[in-house]
């Protein structure tokens, strides 16, 4: 029972170097130049359920991710992990869309890819990290989903067991396919490219969409990217940190005296 | 008028302490858009949770009961609070940020095809050109920067908060409100995705949201030896051991004793945290604690721009000397 499996990917900036993070004092908005990025940890895991699904029942497993043009790159390492195709969705006019946007154009992008009878994705992105997204694409595609998932397991060609982790225990969710499932990390280890699969991955193909999948005529462009999305940032500003340090110095000993001391003075103890 | 919404959960019977805590600042918006508050609960006989909903701040309560509907159900669930919300059309709905919250939160967003923020730390109302719009306060990239946000055009506004973000108001068991109940029609073939059981797993200590006194590890415990010392020293404060991001990955704790922006949110009284660098998606985690107490062996650790009391000592002294001095 071959599986049409889609894993939807993303590029992030690496959050080793959030601190790099500056607000232009101008302008009032994010200043980002410079700040590494990296495939989003969760979308790996997503990335490599996918290739123990084919493993498994064979199949195939195509990559898809909207960014800019360097967001290729995370692309081109999901294909030397083993996908055997990717799919980048790139314009302008996709810019500085918010979680329902994005949603949107990825399900056009899966729409434009073809049939499918499984989407993977990560549950949560270390940038954003709203986790709205994976619900969002399941929506817009009219297919079930399950976020949260540590386990799939498969009955037959279109039902699977999935255990989904919740606040001190999990459920235990049965899933008609074709449907969505976003992934935790502990669902699986991933794997490394290997230079075999470096010099594969240089061989398969890569498709470029534009925002003609939204709309096949071309116009009402300004119903996607940042223009077409329901929530708009109007600040952004620093959190103050309302709080000052009392150093506690000395010997070990003593400095431990001291602390318990003033933690039981302030009845925190 | 029915200008704000809660969409309450329920597990097992019992309302989310983050429903309850939502309906205080629900209520709060409300007084300002000049309305109400509505609740919609969706389970399985769940009446005595509508009163404990009202009692808490709801006007109304629209309780959809269905045996099919007494576990979390990712499609169906979301199929009916939107319809509800529809009906009800509210300026504003906000929903706790428990996991399945975020989950339902998201996809009755898409099917509105309105604006959905998520971990608000804040949320009040301005008028911008005229309109009353709700600010949202979200923390953004891990919490190094706070971001505004508005919904200006779309409607109902939505928000997810998570659990002890807000603080609860005492119930008035006296309020009097409006309980509507929906029994939908529906078999199973109406579930794309069919919750079948819901699985407690064994876990040691108390929520971290209840504790009291909590103790945290960083990365830095690895050259002092592991956790071992955290657990020591949790117990002699009678306290709750938690962690870093990093502490997690490492094995050392659970995922569901992870402080910061994708772990708990926490408000302890006492908060101590070791050998953690005090990266922002860390420390947004715990900033609410009456007392922070920070100790790292290196000086310029962050968790010193984040604490009450700050201690630069190698772990392995510091950590023995007071679990000695809280014994005396």
């Amino acid at each position: 029972m071959p599986l049409n499996v889609i894993v939807c990917i993303k590029q992030a900036p690496d959050p080793e170097h959030s601190y790099q993070i500056t607000i232009d004092p101008r302008t009032g908005f994010i200043q980002r130049a410079g700040i590494p990025s990296i495939t989003n940890p969760m979308d790996r895991h997503a990335m490599e359920e996918a290739l123990r699904i084919k493993e498994a029942f064979g199949g195939i497993v195509t990559v898809l991710t909207m960014g800019p043009s360097q967001a290729r790159k995370s692309i081109e390492e999901a294909l030397a992990m083993g996908a055997d195709r990717g799919v980048i969705l790139c314009d302008p006019f996709f810019a500085g869309a918010d979680t329902l946007l994005t949603a949107y154009v990825l399900s056009k992008g899966i729409r434009a890819v073809g049939n499918f009878d499984l989407i993977l994705c990560g549950s949560e992105t270390i940038d954003g990290g709203t986790r709205q997204v994976p619900p969002q694409l399941a929506e817009f595609l009219d297919i079930p989903h399950v976020t949260y998932t540590r386990k799939i397991d498969f009955i037959d060609a279109k039902r699977v067991i999935v255990e989904r982790t919740i606040e001190n225990g999990h459920l235990k969710i049965e899933l008609k396919l074709p449907a969505l499932i976003a992934v935790l990390k502990s669902i699986n280890q991933y794997r490394r490219p290997t230079v075999m699969g470096i010099m594969e991955a240089a061989r398969k193909e890569i498709i470029e969409f534009g925002s003609s999948i939204c709309n096949p005529s071309g116009i009402e462009k300004e119903y996607i990217g940042y223009i077409g999305s329901p929530t708009k940032v109007i600040e952004v500003f620093e959190p103050l940190q309302g709080r000052s340090v009392e150093m506690i110095g000395g010997i070990p000993k003593e400095a431990a005296r001291k602390l318990i001391k003033r933690l039981r003075e302030l009845e925190a103890l | 008028m029915d200008k704000v919404a809660v969409v309450a959960e329920q597990r097992e019977g019992k309302l989310m302490e983050v429903s309850l805590e939502l309906l205080q600042k629900a209520t709060d918006l409300a007084i300002i858009l000049d309305g109400t508050v509505s609740a919609i609960l969706v389970g399985n006989h769940c009446k005595d949770l509508a009163n404990e909903l009202i009692a808490h701040g709801a006007s109304k309560v629209v309780l959809v009961d269905h045996p099919h509907l007494e576990l979390y159900q990712s499609d169906v669930y979301a199929k009916v609070t939107a319809s509800i919300l529809t009906e009800i059309s509210p300026e504003i709905v906000l929903i706790g940020g428990t996991s399945i919250g975020i989950d339902l939160a998201s996809r009755v967003a898409a099917k509105l095809k309105t604006g959905l923020t998520a971990h608000c730390i804040d949320l009040y109302i301005e008028k911008i050109d005229g309109k009353e719009q709700l600010i949202h306060v979200v923390p953004g990239w891990g919490g190094r920067i706070m971001v505004k946000i508005i919904c200006p055009n779309h409607r109902p506004q939505m928000a997810t908060i998570r659990p002890g973000m807000l603080e609860k108001a005492k119930p008035d068991p006296s309020r009097i409100g409006n309980i509507i109940s929906i029994h939908p029609d529906m078999t199973e073939n109406d579930f794309g995705a069919r919750t079948l059981e819901m699985v407690k797993e064994r876990r040691d200590g108390k929520l971290l949201e209840d504790a009291e006194i909590i103790v945290a590890g960083g990365f830095g415990l690895y050259s002092a030896g592991g956790f071992g010392l955290i657990e020591q020293l949790a117990a002699a404060l009678d306290g709750e051991v938690a962690g870093t991001r990093p502490a997690c990955d490492h094995g050392w704790i659970p995922e569901n004793r992870m402080i910061g922006q994708s772990g708990k949110m926490v408000r302890p009284k006492l908060f101590v945290s070791i050998g953690a660098s005090g990266a922002v998606q860390y420390t947004t985690g715990f900033l609410k604690s009456r007392v922070i107490v920070g100790i790292d062996k290196n000086p310029r650790s962050q968790i010193f721009n984040v604490a009450d009391f700050g201690i630069v000592e190698d772990l392995k002294k510091i950590i023995p000397c007071l679990i000695e001095e809280l014994k005396q």
